[in-house]
């Protein structure tokens, strides 16, 4: 008989409550070894589409702000594309990263990124997606990178067509990924568990 | 994109001349992916305390003191096949507010970043022989002995460097490339 020789993917282990000394040590003041936070800016002064502001808290199932979290966000520019080696349908814009990483603030537990509004990305059997952003949250006492999505809640038609938010078996959660808009600023928070829970994805 | 000294703990945040306090290592191994292909250009970011058990961040309160030549944070990318190494001393294990006496094992964060999301993982790395180990809560949420093995990294007399630091084995598996949600490509990889 066939064996498969496959490994198994290493164990995850929680980011506990000093993930920025590695990810954000100029944050916390722990200056000089790396000139700046990896992911701290996403767009500069030429950078294509419209800005948009994306901030939010991450909440524990108690309803508490967590403090130590910190999160990432991969997106497509403005035009759908990504930057990335492996984007084959055109170029994206060289002045936007298209990925971000922000923690949430010592004493308020909020994040926020400053970015773009992404367009559409094709889903591989071909349809659209709507525009969305992609997260991955790690914070103490959470034991595995959390990944889930954020939309956008002027897109309606977009979201009805949604291949991903139509997987989602229980509707009534659907929302948990559409984010509130106020002007040029999204919210979105995150609920790690209890009523409100996010809808998090298993890549 | 990457400093000449972020990889070396030892010199990275210490003053001109000096270095870090405590027993000098090399942390080395090779990340695979699930069918034991390499993968290279994958970001490593590590972070831990010092030879104390003291982390360099205002939320840590612990009685043991900060060495003003360490840092504890640092980097590497993997090369063509997958390999990385960088230079540290051995974290001190700590005391946590969870049991009544609750102490961490000595221990390295690992953050690493393979190709998109799919590939991004978290963890800690353990040392071989460590009492602390089968005590830890944080190493009992894994609940596959084989898999708490894969964080515990064995001491590599065959890399250490003689006289100056001893070296520790740490291979890291992340997920297959296999396509993601958040993939664009509409063939298979």
């Amino acid at each position: 008989m066939t064996k498969l020789e496959y490994l198994k993917e290493s164990p995850s282990q929680t980011a506990g409550p000093y993930v920025h000394i590695g990810c954000t040590p100029n944050f916390i003041g722990n200056t000089g070894v790396f000139t700046e936070d990896l992911g701290a800016r996403m767009v500069n002064a030429h950078t294509k589409g419209q800005r948009i502001k994306v901030s939010g808290h991450v909440f524990d199932g108690t309803g508490t702000p967590l403090k130590d979290a910190m999160l990432e966000i991969w997106q497509a520019d403005s035009e759908g594309l990504f930057n990335s080696p492996s984007e084959t349908r055109g170029k994206a814009d060289p002045d936007f990263t298209g990925w971000g990483r922000q923690p949430a603030n010592l004493e308020t537990g909020e994040f926020c990124f400053e970015t773009v509004k992404p367009g559409p990305v094709p889903f591989p059997d071909g349809r659209m997606q709507a525009p969305h952003i992609n997260f991955w949250i790690v914070a103490r006492g959470i034991n595995i990178g959390l990944n889930t999505r954020m939309y956008f809640p002027e897109e309606e038609a977009a979201n009805e067509a949604d291949p991903v938010l139509g997987r989602i078996e229980h509707r009534v959660r659907v929302p948990t990924l559409i984010s509130k808009r106020d002007g040029d600023t999204y919210t979105f928070d995150i609920h790690i568990q209890g009523e409100n829970e996010t809808v998090f994805f298993d890549i | 994109m990457l400093g000449s000294l972020d990889h070396d703990l030892v010199l990275n945040y210490a003053q001109p001349g000096e270095s870090a306090m405590g027993e000098r290592i090399i942390v080395h191994g090779h990340v695979l992916d699930e069918e034991a292909r390499p993968v290279p250009n994958a970001l490593v970011e590590v972070w831990q305390a010092n030879a104390g058990g003291r982390y360099r961040h205002k939320k840590d309160g612990y009685l043991a003191p900060l060495d003003p030549n360490f840092g504890g944070c640092g980097r590497v990318i993997t090369d063509e096949n997958g390999y990385y190494a960088f230079r540290t001393v051995r974290p001190g294990p700590y005391p946590w507010p969870n049991g009544v006496n609750d102490w961490r094992p000595s221990h390295i964060h690992f953050s690493l970043f393979g190709s998109g999301f799919a590939q991004r993982l978290i963890t800690q790395m353990y040392f071989e022989g460590d009492p602390h180990i089968p005590l830890c809560p944080i190493v009992n949420t894994i609940n596959d002995p084989a898999a708490i093995e894969m964080l515990v990294a064995k001491l590599d007399m065959k890399h250490t460097v003689p006289m100056d630091a001893r070296a520790y084995r740490f291979d890291i598996v992340l997920r297959g490339r296999r396509s993601t949600l958040f993939e664009n490509r509409m063939e298979g990889n």
